[in-house]
């Protein structure tokens, strides 16, 4: 059976495929398992009970609502440019399924390892803004172009802190591959040498993603429902699965720079690995459920003047210290 | 196809954007016309009327009893101040005498109705805001007191407790217990949401300077209640034309001097106190005896003339305007409410802040739609 799946594997095409296959179903259910873990989060912190009613502790809510969303018509508006409309959903989903493979989850377990995948992850990630921006454009309506303006923004904005905060680590290991930022951790995890640029990079990860306090892009109370105000059914699912997706990415991006990656006593290296990566979106969706939503001009004078200058402060520390020890 | 009419802006760097009738953030069927310059707010035109029932022209058809159900609907948030303000005025116009119990009773009913009032709006405000959460922690302790007033009154929001005279029903020792016990329990949840809500950085963010009202505004448009509080001037009905016995009640009027989301957010987290120093002092006080007027005329003919009224609701005065010409129907009844006078500022008070701004503003200034178009 192992034999056969090496075969299997050793075969170029034939892994490309079960690749991605492979990355797409875990990226499905792994989106409907956060949909789900959001909602019963959420409750509890709400001192609700979220859902109960399909499977044991609501576990197929999303199955259910999956199949909604999928018997549903798809539906196009008269007024929208058509194949910007068309084309957003699947650029703002396509980039997620590339990324996916590049990270290491335990020693033996990496799809692909480039020497430069920090520097691929972090210009593929941000293909996704083009897909926003493609949909709120497309959509020819104002609550969505205003969504799409503020989230072409914002992103812009916190990709420098992010990117900033990445780059003392680099400095550290002298490493631009994820497995040898990741296997550079042998004694302690970097959280503990580089703090600042693990807050930074959290907070900068949470806008990325457009998540709460950061979710101006699709800020419900104000615009409706942002870049996505005119899709429903599956282009809709698609949109919300990206987001779950990039906070996957994100906190997995996290876990290897900061935590250690697949490091950790006991447990076998890829359950240290999930862990963490889950951890870490916990704490996303606690920010999301405890905090109001920042003003627009607020949140980019955050990224500006608190964050950047941080983070270059934080560079400009570390490369000296490295320099002179 | 039905054709859609847009308002198209004369120059090209400037935009109208609708918000409403159908928005998250409105509070009903609210449609401001938002004139646009980017971000920015350049001017905005609030167009009322989709919840428009006409109120006071079915006044004007039937007789005062009959019009009694209305009242708690014109504003459904704190429909028992409502309802009870038109039962007072009703007494005030025919000098009925209103026995002690019942005064005590609508005391304590109108300021639990006021708390769950701003319970509902820290709970919808935080939403407008983005905080999803407290909005459920309001509402859990709005439904203490709406299980309280459900049991006697046998309503839950649209109450039609007051009787010309009196109240419907008398309350029981139980009822006494659970508002005392929802006393001692609330006053510990007050600094919980201060300190959680109130005192979250974010929060503060968005609320501070935001939406100051220019002080001419005060006289112009006669503002009343929390918005005019947050102004440094303490003027409450309660206080200043004490109605029923509010007159033998100690409480404070809180005022703040910046005049923006801010101060009007802890200007109703201190009237939450003080109302629950006047139940406390109610319950303390409550006599025994009859709780409906033993002499109230069947047909109420109110002498020919003009008859003004006002109480202090949730959100700021209430004013019931009647106009009698001696028959037992209303010539005129006019009902003034704050909400009306919030919404007819908000061009001047809006202008220059941002699109995330207008719904912070909105939100502070409690808005009922339903009451606004009566």
């Amino acid at each position: 059976m192992e034999r056969d799946l090496v075969v299997i594997l050793e075969n170029p095409w034939l892994a490309i495929v079960a690749a991605i296959a492979g990355i797409m179903g875990y990226l499905t259910i792994n989106a409907m398992m956060l949909i789900w873990l959001e909602r019963k989060l959420s409750a509890r912190i709400q001192r609700r009970l979220g859902p109960t009613e399909h499977g044991p502790f609501g576990l197929l809510q999303s199955v259910a609502d999956m199949g909604k969303l999928l018997s549903k018509e798809l539906l196009t508006p008269d007024h929208v440019h058509k194949p910007l409309y068309l084309a957003a959903p699947v650029l703002v989903f396509m980039p997620v399924i590339a990324l996916c493979s590049l990270f290491p989850i335990s020693p033996n377990w990496v799809f692909h390892d480039f020497d430069v995948a920090l520097v691929l992850l972090l210009a593929i990630g941000s293909i996704n803004i083009v897909g926003i921006f493609i949909a709120g454009w497309g959509s020819n309506n104002k609550y969505a172009l205003l969504g799409a303006v503020r989230s072409v923004a914002q992103n812009i904005s916190y990709e420098i802190p992010l990117i900033l905060s990445v780059i003392p680590i680099v400095l550290l290991t002298g490493s631009l591959s994820l497995y040898g930022i990741a296997a550079a951790q042998t004694s302690y995890p970097f959280l503990l040498v580089q703090p600042l640029a693990a807050i930074i990079f959290i907070i900068a990860a949470t806008a990325e993603t457009n998540r709460a306090p950061f979710d101006i892009p699709e800020a419900e109370s104000e615009i409706v429902a942002g870049f996505h105000t005119e899709y429903s059914g599956m282009r809709f699912a698609l949109f919300f699965f990206a987001e779950y997706s990039n906070m996957i990415i994100m906190c997995a991006l996290a876990t290897v720079l900061f935590l250690g990656g697949w490091r950790g006593p006991f447990l076998p290296g890829f359950a240290w690995f999930f862990i963490k990566v889950y951890a870490l979106i916990v704490l996303m969706m606690w920010f999301r459920w405890t905090f109001p939503r920042l003003r627009f001009d607020q949140l980019m004078s955050f990224a500006w003047i608190v964050l950047v200058p941080l983070a270059i402060i934080n560079l400009l520390l570390t490369a000296v210290v490295i320099k002179l020890f | 196809m039905s054709e859609t009419i847009e308002i198209v802006a004369e120059d090209r760097d400037t935009y109208y954007m609708n918000m409403g009738p159908q928005h998250p953030s409105t509070h009903g069927v609210l449609r401001l016309v938002l004139h646009l310059d980017g971000e920015t707010i350049i001017d905005v035109d609030p167009v009322i009327g989709y919840g428009h029932r006409a109120h006071e022209k079915m006044a004007e058809n039937r007789d005062y009893l009959q019009f009694l159900p209305n009242t708690s609907r014109v504003d459904y948030l704190s429909g028992m101040i409502y309802n009870l303000a038109y039962c007072q005025a009703i007494e005030k116009i025919l000098d009925i005498e209103v026995p002690e119990r019942a005064e005590y009773i609508r005391i304590i009913a109108g300021e639990l109705n006021r708390i769950s009032s701003h319970l509902l709006w820290l709970g919808t405000y935080l939403l407008d805001l983005g905080g999803i959460t407290p909005f459920l922690y309001g509402f859990d302790d709005r439904e203490k007191i709406l299980d309280i007033l459900d049991r006697v009154t046998g309503s839950r929001l649209t109450y039609s407790y007051g009787r010309f005279g009196g109240v419907t029903m008398d309350v029981d020792d139980i009822f006494l217990r659970q508002t005392t016990e929802f006393i001692e329990y609330f006053k510990g949840r007050i600094p919980v949401f201060e300190e959680l809500v109130i005192g979250n950085v974010i929060f503060q963010e968005r609320t501070k300077g935001v939406g100051i009202f220019p002080r001419d505004l005060i006289q112009h448009y006669a503002l009343s209640g929390p918005s005019l509080r947050a102004m440094g001037i303490a003027a409450d009905v309660r206080k200043d034309e004490p109605y029923g016995i509010y007159d033998r009640f100690e409480f404070e009027v809180p005022t703040q001097q910046a005049g923006d989301c801010f101060a009007r957010s802890l200007i109703r987290m201190e009237e939450m106190r003080q109302s629950l120093k006047i139940i406390a002092q109610a319950l303390r006080d409550i006599p025994s005896g009859p709780i409906m007027a033993a002499k109230v005329p069947k047909r109420l003919r109110p002498p020919a003339g003009q008859y003004c009224f006002s109480v202090e609701s949730a959100r700021g005065r209430y004013q019931h305007y009647i106009v009698s010409d001696g028959s037992d129907v209303p010539f005129r009844h006019k009902l003034t409410t704050p909400s009306f006078v919030n919404v007819s500022t908000m061009s001047k008070v809006m202008a220059g802040n941002m699109l995330s701004d207008a719904v912070a503003i909105l939100g502070s200034i409690d808005i009922v739609v339903p009451e606004i178009d009566r």
